[in-house]
């Protein structure tokens, strides 16, 4: 039975060092990194929680396959999303452009903080400003005392 | 001392749930196509009944028509399908579908038993042309103007009531326009 189990792993073992490793979809490795840095900023539609690099759905192989026809045919990263956008619109850019319809994306944070911290100085300033009476008083924290001393 | 400070985080509270409420009702594959009133992308398909004949785009300028991207492999296209054959039956605008990524046989085979709503089909084996239409998510459907600007996509299958509500009364304004 033994015998049976280790000689069963050594086949499986030796079936695995057979196995190829899968070919990348294009024969030029200076391409397809230039595919994927591309693609990995561009949001694929169908899963769209994945980029165009990750996923694998159908539609994100034919974009890759229609990036890599593109570039090969000299067009830049550019070119590139712009056909992209073109055809899906500007929710397929990871890093969406500034325009008017996403000013509050690209500055509504910052506005928040500058309000918070407005917020907060405003408070801090008012408080400084109270007499003594508004505060409770200093109680001595009797137990730690007891500890320490 | 100022009440308002007490119901301030309420207010802010509220505003946020009214926000993540909206946000829920928000389908988040619904997205705007940037087609929408732009010209139709240019195409030129064989048939899928006749790979010897071409339809391109500008043989449809001067006729409002409806573009419908469908597949053999498709859940959902099978669930439009009835919606689909009932409204060609009126005869409204012509109806071209394109099968998308699919076989000829098998979109053929299709249409025989479950009934052929198209004016005819253009056959998209590699999805080339779904690409130019930013196609993501069979069935979807485009309605074109005798300009050949497209005036309104629909990412998902047809129903009666969208048919009701939102085709018909574009289409009597882009019919009599």
């Amino acid at each position: 039975m033994r015998r049976l189990v280790v000689a069963s792993l050594i086949w499986l073992f030796a079936m695995g060092a057979l196995a190829k490793e899968a070919l990348p979809a294009s024969a030029d490795p200076a391409l397809e990194a230039r595919v994927m840095q591309i693609a990995a900023e561009l949001r694929c539609l169908v899963c769209q929680n994945q980029t165009l690099a990750d996923s694998n759905a159908s539609l994100a192989l034919d974009l890759r396959e229609q990036m890599r026809t593109m570039l090969r045919e000299g067009a830049d990263a550019e070119q590139v999303r712009r056909f992209m956008t073109e055809r899906y619109g500007d929710f397929v850019l990871y890093r969406p452009p500034l325009k008017a319809t996403t000013l509050a994306l690209w500055f509504g944070p910052l506005v928040l903080l500058i309000v918070g911290l407005a917020g907060l100085f405003i408070v801090l300033r008012r408080r400084s400003r109270l007499g003594a009476e508004h505060f409770e008083p200093d109680v001595p924290d009797t137990i730690d005392e007891g500890v320490t001393t | 001392m100022k009440r308002w400070h007490l119901v301030l985080p309420l207010v802010l509270f509220v505003l946020l749930a009214a926000f993540l409420w909206r946000g829920l009702a928000l389908d988040p594959r619904e997205v705007p196509s940037p087609l929408v009133d732009k010209p139709a992308p240019a195409f030129a398909l064989a048939r899928l009944d006749d790979a010897s004949r071409t339809l391109r785009r500008d043989d449809m300028l001067g006729k409002v028509w409806m573009l419908n991207v469908w597949a053999s492999w498709c859940e959902a296209c099978r669930t439009e399908h009835p919606t689909l054959v009932n409204f060609a039956k009126s005869g409204t605008v012509p109806i071209v579908g394109l099968n998308y990524k699919d076989t000829r046989p098998e979109g053929l085979g299709w249409l025989a038993r479950f009934g052929d709503p198209y004016a005819m089909s253009l056959f998209d084996e590699k999805g080339r042309v779904g690409i130019d239409f930013g196609v993501y998510g069979v069935p979807e459907t485009f309605v074109i103007d005798k300009q050949g600007v497209v005036r309104f996509k629909l990412i998902g299958p047809l129903t009666p009531e969208l048919i009701a509500t939102k085709i018909q009364p574009l289409l009597k304004s882009l019919g009599d326009a």
